[in-house]
């Protein structure tokens, strides 16, 4: 299959060194940081790994991961069923096929603190169209800005909103590479529907489904600018993610040490993560 | 069949009800947004978009914008190229953790990288330039290259190298004339994704920056905070930030479906 070719490694050259300029020296700065107390002037003190235990042992921190792992948890298990289903309805060929690509992608174009502001319009209570809806026309006090169920429910659908098209043009990339020979045989063997998704078009979808969990994954674990224009991280704390809580932390508080600290724990945790799914994925190229 | 499509009919609906309504906002005099609810902009006017254009702290955030995101595209595929083709059709020693190295890039979050990137690119005088927001999202946005080109390039058979080496092509002349031009979609769809990358972060972009080349998304936040309730020019604004989305995702349509699966079906 592949050659042994060493000098292929010049070929990698500028990558690798345009990444590690921008990854290297920012996470040593974040390591330094991590283990020092800094009473300002540049003034240093070794502090050990006293920050991150302080972290670790840290309520809000805790507080601030369950959240994140709620968030994430919701965000899976809606916007991946979802996006399979919207893919299998899709029609396969003919002219609504772009069309419908097209529309679908949009909302990942969109800035993200556009996004925020957009959702932020969007819900205002009285004013906005689902606001005025639900409080006007239903009669359910809805209100992000006074509750917490309203601001958790109003975070997740727009990422759902956002980020659900992603699971769709995945899924649908591996449906369409389904050969037609497939279901003509599963026709005259007479398998229901539900047989033809799990033995047909699931095992087809494999590789690009673990491609889209990884990036869910990935993505709504690192999710910043959006719930932060959307909620700022309110009600109280309700809705402070992860790294909604590092920022303030880091440029709120200035405490570098206990952010740095932070940070890394955080990394460890998205990159263990991603590493189990990675692992599942390359398994299966293997195959 | 009729009952089938209803899903996507569904589903679509929904995704353009917040922008329907982001759009409408544009057109509403602020008297109107905060006089009360209308589904349809009842003093249709065109003042948000008027001042955005005359206003040049507006326009200049759209043009910084779209400098540093077509710098940072052009980089990120220039550099993924030659590095994909090698990860397609060499082993070499690391090559797998490599690969794996630059993926956890992706998977670092933003805002652990905020202020170290502030401090690295003050210290080598990049500070507010366009290419220190362009350098800086190399570092999700070559990795993603890398990870869709390897996949586009993956899909054509090694025989095609072989008979060009054979015909007595140099390694640059075959690359050039007859690979780029065979995986020219997988080029189009990288690029598309590092745009749409590049285009839709914020919080780098935003600590990279002052004045110079304040990307339109601060320039955004900035008004959201200081001028009030202008909910109607925040809505103006946000209405132009999608089209240059949808004018690159144009070029794409008939590559997103494979595209969004990064080659790899």
């Amino acid at each position: 299959m592949k050659t042994e070719n060493q000098r292929a490694w010049f070929f990698v050259l500028p990558v690798l060194l345009l990444v590690a300029f921008n990854a290297l020296v920012p996470i040593m700065t974040v390591v330094n940081y991590s283990v020092q107390e800094t009473f300002g002037n540049n003034v240093f003190f070794w502090q050990g790994l006293d920050w991150f235990e302080q972290i670790l042992r840290s309520d809000r921190f805790h507080a601030a991961l369950g959240r994140q792992f709620l968030f994430t948890f919701l965000i899976l298990i809606i916007e991946i069923p979802l996006g399979i289903i919207v893919a299998l309805a899709m029609p396969r060929k003919g002219m609504w096929v772009p069309v419908c690509l097209v529309t679908m992608a949009l909302p990942m174009l969109i800035p993200w603190n556009v996004v925020g502001s957009m959702w932020n319009i969007f819900t205002l209570p009285n004013i906005g169209l689902l606001g005025y809806f639900m409080n006007d026309v239903l009669g359910v006090n809805y209100d992000m800005t006074q509750q917490p169920i309203s601001a958790w429910i109003t975070i997740v659908v727009m990422d759902v909103w956002h980020w659900t098209s992603l699971v769709v043009l995945l899924s649908y990339a591996g449906l369409v590479s389904i050969p037609d020979a497939y279901y003509q045989a599963a026709k005259i063997d007479g398998a229901s529907p539900w047989k033809v998704f799990r033995y047909i078009q699931l095992p087809k979808m494999k590789t690009v489904l673990t491609i889209a969990v990884l990036l869910r994954f990935m993505d709504s674990f690192n999710i910043y600018t959006e719930p932060f224009v959307l909620t700022g991280g309110g009600p109280g704390n309700s809705t402070t993610l992860l790294s909604i809580d590092l920022v303030k932390i880091a440029l709120g508080q200035f405490d570098l040490g206990p952010a740095a600290a932070m940070s890394l724990i955080y990394f460890a945790i998205t990159l263990l993560v991603s590493w189990l799914f990675y692992t599942l994925m390359t398994k299966d190229d293997a195959q | 069949m009729k009952k089938r499509s209803l899903i996507p009919i569904l589903y679509i609906a929904f995704l353009l009800l917040p922008i329907y309504w982001l759009v409408a906002m544009s057109f509403k005099t602020t008297q109107e947004i905060l006089g009360g609810f209308s589904l349809f902009p009842q003093t249709f006017t065109l003042e948000n978009y008027r001042v955005i254009f005359t206003d040049p702290t507006w326009y200049w955030g759209y043009i910084n914008s779209i400098i540093y995101v077509s710098l940072n595209t052009v980089i990120s595929v220039a550099v993924a190229l030659p590095a994909a083709y090698a990860f397609s059709r060499y082993r070499f020693l690391g090559d797998k953790q490599l690969f794996f190295w630059l993926l956890t890039n992706r998977m670092a979050p933003a805002a652990v990288f905020a202020l170290p990137f502030f401090q690295l690119y003050s210290s080598v005088g990049l500070f507010d330039t366009h290419l220190a927001v362009a350098l800086a999202h190399c570092l999700f946005n070559i990795p993603l290259a890398v990870w869709i080109l390897e996949g586009f390039m993956g899909g054509v058979p090694k025989e095609l190298d072989e008979t060009a080496y054979v015909d007595g092509y140099s390694f640059p002349r075959f690359f050039l004339t007859i690979f780029l031009p065979t995986i020219k979609a997988g080029v189009g769809v990288a690029a598309f994704f590092c745009f749409m990358f590049s285009w839709v972060e914020l919080l780098l972009a935003k600590t990279l920056t002052a004045v110079e080349a304040k990307p339109i998304a601060a320039t955004m936040t900035k008004t959201a905070s200081s001028a009030g309730y202008e909910l109607g020019l925040l809505a103006a604004a946000g209405t132009l930030t999608i089209i240059p989305g949808a004018i690159v995702i144009y070029f794409v349509r008939n590559y997103i479906a494979k595209g969004f699966a990064l080659g790899r079906v």
